[in-house]
């Protein structure tokens, strides 16, 4: 299986632990990832918030990069991923904007390349009993909850998921790995997002919500496929030690990858003790 | 004569009515909101699903069925420099549960165009530097560096000193590169922020 990879700026940065577990688990998965070739980033919530044009324009041109080969784009960023699939819609849908990008960037728009989440993808594309089967090391005694965040699977009409308040592709992975998913009620409740460092006080109440909920449901972990939700939950999350991973890092420990240590040391709270006291 | 309750009479003689001093209703002002959202203001009926899905509402002045309501009546100014728009984080809860299909989200966006393009101060300062520093960043390399991100948002927010520990911490597990990643069409990224006004 083949795609455009677009990482986003955080895969390399304050998710960098989610880039490189994405790229390992792709590669352990038989998943062929494609950068697209100098990609810009999506301009996120500060984009759409200052500029109707950029909101569309940036994303814009990495949808247009990725005309060429033609391949659906994996995106493991929610932010990112929302902003391109805003930008293929438009140019569906504005095709003087389409005509006028098209001269600016020397590209033809074919709406072959769809934007998809990385989740998504491997929800969908991938058989979850071949994922079972491959699976070495069952994540026995983790009880993680799925925590989507927003814009993963917000608004319906751009991302068009199974169900945007009740969402089920992350559970069932998880049951596919050998964890035991438990339910609770914030699975898309916001973190708070890009209110981190303007107004960490609304991030740290929202923050201290969740983990308490995931805490009270019987939770021993959480389990995001954001940069942003990961970081907002483990930096801001004040009296609690929940470890809070990437589903595809828990993909990359089920799989028996060699470099799980390398992305857990990133973490503010680091989740290997929990693990130690599973018997991993 | 019966005595009246004296914490009755304190609050009857503060009360304010919450559109006091106001500009006259402006008509054309739900229409323009309208026009630049693509979002049918007159359909909200004011069920307020959206201001009890939403998770900052609690920090707005005037919460988000408050702020459709307010469109609806033209009250431009009150609108214009409410925090709202600003505290607003687009995780498009609110769009996604209102029963009449408003989204709010591109609402939101819009008065934040039209209070700047109006010339109001943001009344969430450093909501409004963070966003700044962060698209002059990517003008700047094409993509996001933390680090110098981080430094114009400092210098913008006249907020030096918090989040220290976390910044330090994060470059120690090696989450904020020195260095810049540049796209090398930098003149595209450009010329996209010289169509867009920006």
């Amino acid at each position: 299986m083949k795609y455009s990879y677009y990482p986003g700026c955080t895969a390399s940065t304050t998710a960098i632990e989610y880039g490189l577990s994405t790229e390992a688990v792709c590669d352990a998965l038989g998943i062929e990832l494609i950068e697209l070739e100098d990609w810009n980033c999506c301009g996120a919530t500060s984009g759409h918030a200052l500029s109707h044009e950029l909101a569309t324009a940036l994303p814009g041109r990495n949808v247009a990069i990725a005309q060429a080969a033609g391949l659906d784009i994996a995106i493991p960023c929610p932010a990112c991923y929302q902003r391109l699939l805003a930008a293929d819609k438009r140019f569906q849908e504005d095709e003087i904007w389409r005509a006028e990008m098209e001269g600016l960037l020397d590209f033809e728009y074919m709406g072959q390349a769809r934007p998809r989440h990385l989740l998504e993808i491997m929800g969908h594309d991938l058989d979850l009993d071949d994922i079972a089967a491959r699976v070495k090391k069952p994540l026995e005694g983790l009880k993680p909850v799925s925590y989507y965040g927003c814009v993963l699977v917000r608004p319906p009409e751009l991302t068009g998921w199974d169900d945007p308040e009740h969402p089920v592709i992350m559970d069932r992975l998880l049951q596919a790995m050998g964890a035991e998913s438990v339910p609770w009620s914030y699975i898309v409740n916001c973190c708070g997002a890009s209110l981190s460092l303007n107004r960490s006080d609304v991030v740290v109440l929202l923050v201290n919500k969740l983990v308490q909920a995931a805490e009270e449901a019987g939770a021993n972990c959480m389990v995001t496929a954001c940069g942003m939700c990961q970081i907002n939950l483990d930096t801001r999350q004040k009296g609690h030690h929940m470890p809070i991973f990437y589903f595809t890092e828990l993909l990359g420990l089920a799989l028996d990858l060699p470099d799980t240590d390398n992305w857990f040391k990133r973490h503010a709270i680091d989740p290997r003790p929990l693990l130690r006291s599973l018997g991993g | 004569m019966k005595a009246q309750n004296p914490k009755l009479k304190a609050q009857t003689s503060n009360f304010q009515p919450p559109i006091s001093n106001l500009q006259p209703p402006n008509s054309n002002f739900a229409l323009e909101v309208q026009r630049q959202s693509g979002e049918n203001i007159f359909r909200c009926y004011y069920c307020q699903k959206c201001t009890v899905g939403c998770p900052t509402a609690y920090a707005m002045d005037h919460q988000p069925a408050q702020v459709l309501k307010m469109i609806q009546l033209g009250l431009r100014e009150v609108v214009l420099k409410s925090s709202a728009p600003w505290l607003c984080v687009g995780c498009e809860t609110c769009g996604t549960r209102c029963p009449n299909g408003i989204r709010l989200a591109p609402v939101m966006d819009t008065l934040k165009y039209m209070a700047l393009e109006a010339g109001y101060a943001p009344p969430e300062p450093k909501v409004y530097a963070l966003h700044c520093s962060f698209l002059d960043n990517i003008k700047l390399f094409g993509r996001v560096h933390e680090a110098t991100m981080l430094i114009e948002y400092k210098l913008r927010s006249r907020d030096l000193f918090s989040d220290l520990a976390l910044g330090a911490l994060l470059f120690l597990k090696g989450k904020i590169p020195l260095l810049p990643e540049r796209v090398k069409a930098l003149d595209q990224v450009k010329e996209l922020y010289r169509r867009a006004g920006q």
